[in-house]
């Protein structure tokens, strides 16, 4: 086979594995709840696809193939450990195995309970997120490390704890009563927004704690919306999170320098994102139940309006800042809050908005002190503003973010 | 707990000391780690060159101009600090003007091997 042939096939392999990856591990861990063995298996099979694939051409259909292989492996598994009191589950996979799939292509999508058990209450909520990425996307845990600034060492350790909890813990893949849906709904939507990377570039000067997995939060919103449709938040967080990648180009300049939001040139903003975001706003808006991502979503919309007003509704984004501090007065949106009413009514109206929040809970917050030293610096404070420039540049991560202030602070 | 960061800097770095932005974004890290509690000492070092290595091998002194080891980066500096966690120590190692331009290992003290050293 020629080299462009195997690439060919490689790209192949690593298509399906992307698309394919979530659902397998979901319809093979669903009965079983072991997840971890569910994912040995699959990249069992991920492996022998490598050989096969090149030396017999592609199979008809790949997703049947590696289920069909990874049930092999399963079955090779659970006959070398000699498991003589296979539990039933098991059993019956087993002889769901015994059939030839590799033309039948039907099997249940069972990620929606796969991502409630990820995001499920007896898992430590920091897990929510990294459990996702490994088990729907297949990111391994090296790169999820990264991500959340842990060793790959401890984040391995820590993802299988978690899928010894939910595989001998009792927690079960199903989908929450209609009564506890909301309320699991949101931690699944918590855990895929800390995915794309909380950060308000609406705040000039204010840290993205980035988490790099931008394109891997969207593409669980996708998945997540997909499986449930006619969910006003999935939409919801679906429009929050394309506003912001809309603008990823004009976020840095040519020379690699932070552009705060309120000096982005707007051309530079991705068209075809924010019209995508917009469609999922009014979708949500048209199914009721309103809530914190869409408010969220609404404000990026407003400074999105900019594009084609030239100007930003500073009354519009407060309003929807009041809103959304009445369903959740979250440290950041206090803070998103006062810079909003910086704009919209004068730096002194924004800055006792930021008097209010306790002095305790912002000793290490970052978006705090970068808008309190812009406050202050429009009020002249010159000396106050820069202890608060200084106390904004320690907490910074983002090396353009940290040259930024220092050259604000003077 | 107590955690050191060793900082690690490369001769261009090392080469910016006396720059503004070099010491205004180091004095900015020093003033949140104090401002957060949590800053127990540490010091930068002078540069590399100025360092002399002293050995002794079967009995006999060796004395190497220069730090230990030759490499491109060089430990600059340290902080010792008071935290609860790995993490936490990860998220301010992270803060760190070094991490961008240079590196940062996070290493916790071992207050035990202290005690039998002391007492």
């Amino acid at each position: 086979m020629s080299g462009t042939g195997q690439d060919d096939t490689h790209r192949r392999i690593e298509r399906v594995a992307r698309e394919s990856y979530g659902r397998l591990v979901a319809y093979l861990s669903a009965h079983t709840r072991d997840v971890a063995s569910a994912e040995d298996a699959l990249s069992d099979a991920l492996v022998k696809a490598l050989t096969a694939w090149p030396r017999d051409g592609l199979p008809q259909n790949p997703e049947a193939w590696l289920l069909t292989t990874a049930r092999h492996a399963i079955i090779d598994h659970v006959r070398h450990q000699q498991v003589v009191l296979a539990s039933e589950p098991t059993l019956m996979l087993l002889r769901e195995g015994h059939e030839d799939m590799t033309l039948s292509v039907k099997f249940p999508d069972e990620r929606l309970k796969l991502l409630f058990v990820c995001a499920h209450p007896a898992i430590d909520p920091a897990m929510h997120t990294p459990l996702m990425l490994q088990t729907v996307l297949g990111l391994d845990a090296a790169r999820i490390a990264g991500a959340f600034l842990v060793s790959p060492k401890t984040m391995g350790q820590r993802l299988v704890r978690a899928k010894t909890k939910i595989r001998d813990g009792g927690i079960r893949f199903e989908i929450p009563q209609e009564r506890e849906l909301p309320q699991r709904l949101d931690a699944v939507l918590e855990a895929i927004y800390a995915a794309f990377g909380v950060g308000w570039d609406d705040m000039a000067g204010v840290d993205r704690r980035g988490r790099e997995l931008a394109e891997e939060g969207i593409w669980l919103g996708r998945v997540l919306l997909e499986l449930l449709p006619s969910e006003a938040e999935v939409h919801g967080l679906l429009a929050l999170m394309l506003h912001c990648e809309a603008r990823r180009a004009a976020r840095r300049g040519q020379d690699g320098r932070y552009v705060p939001l309120s000096e982005q040139d707007p051309k530079l903003w991705s068209l075809p994102l924010i019209e995508e975001a917009e469609g999922h706003l009014a979708e949500a808006f048209k199914n009721g139940r309103f809530g914190r991502f869409q408010l969220e979503a609404a404000i990026q919309s407003v400074h999105a309006e900019r594009a084609r007003s030239g100007r930003t509704e500073w009354e519009a984004i407060v309003r929807f800042y009041e809103q959304l501090i009445g369903i959740s007065p979250a440290l950041g949106t206090q803070t998103g809050y006062a810079a909003a009413v910086g704009e919209a009514k004068g730096p002194e109206t924004g800055l006792a908005v930021l008097d209010g929040i306790d002095l305790k809970a912002v000793s290490c917050y970052q978006p705090y002190w970068a808008v309190r030293a812009h406050l202050l610096q429009r009020l002249g404070r010159t000396p106050e503003a820069k202890d608060a420039y200084d106390r904004a540049i320690g907490l910074t991560e983002d090396p353009a973010v940290k040259e930024f202030l220092l050259q604000r602070r003077g | 707990m107590q955690f050191a960061l060793l900082i690690y800097e490369s001769p261009e770095a090392f080469a910016t000391r006396k720059n503004d932005s070099y010491t205004g974004a180091w004095r900015a890290y020093y003033k949140a780690l104090v401002d957060a509690g949590i800053f127990v000492g540490g010091d930068p070092l002078e540069v590399p060159e100025t360092g002399t290595t002293v050995r002794l091998t079967e009995g006999r002194r060796r004395v190497q101009d220069g730090p230990y080891a030759d490499t491109k980066e060089q430990l600059g500096g340290f902080t010792i600090l008071e935290l609860p966690s790995l993490d936490a120590a990860l998220d301010w190692a992270a803060r760190c003007p070094a991490a961008s331009y240079g590196a940062v290992e996070v290493r916790p003290l071992t207050p035990e091997l202290r005690r039998r050293i002391t007492e």
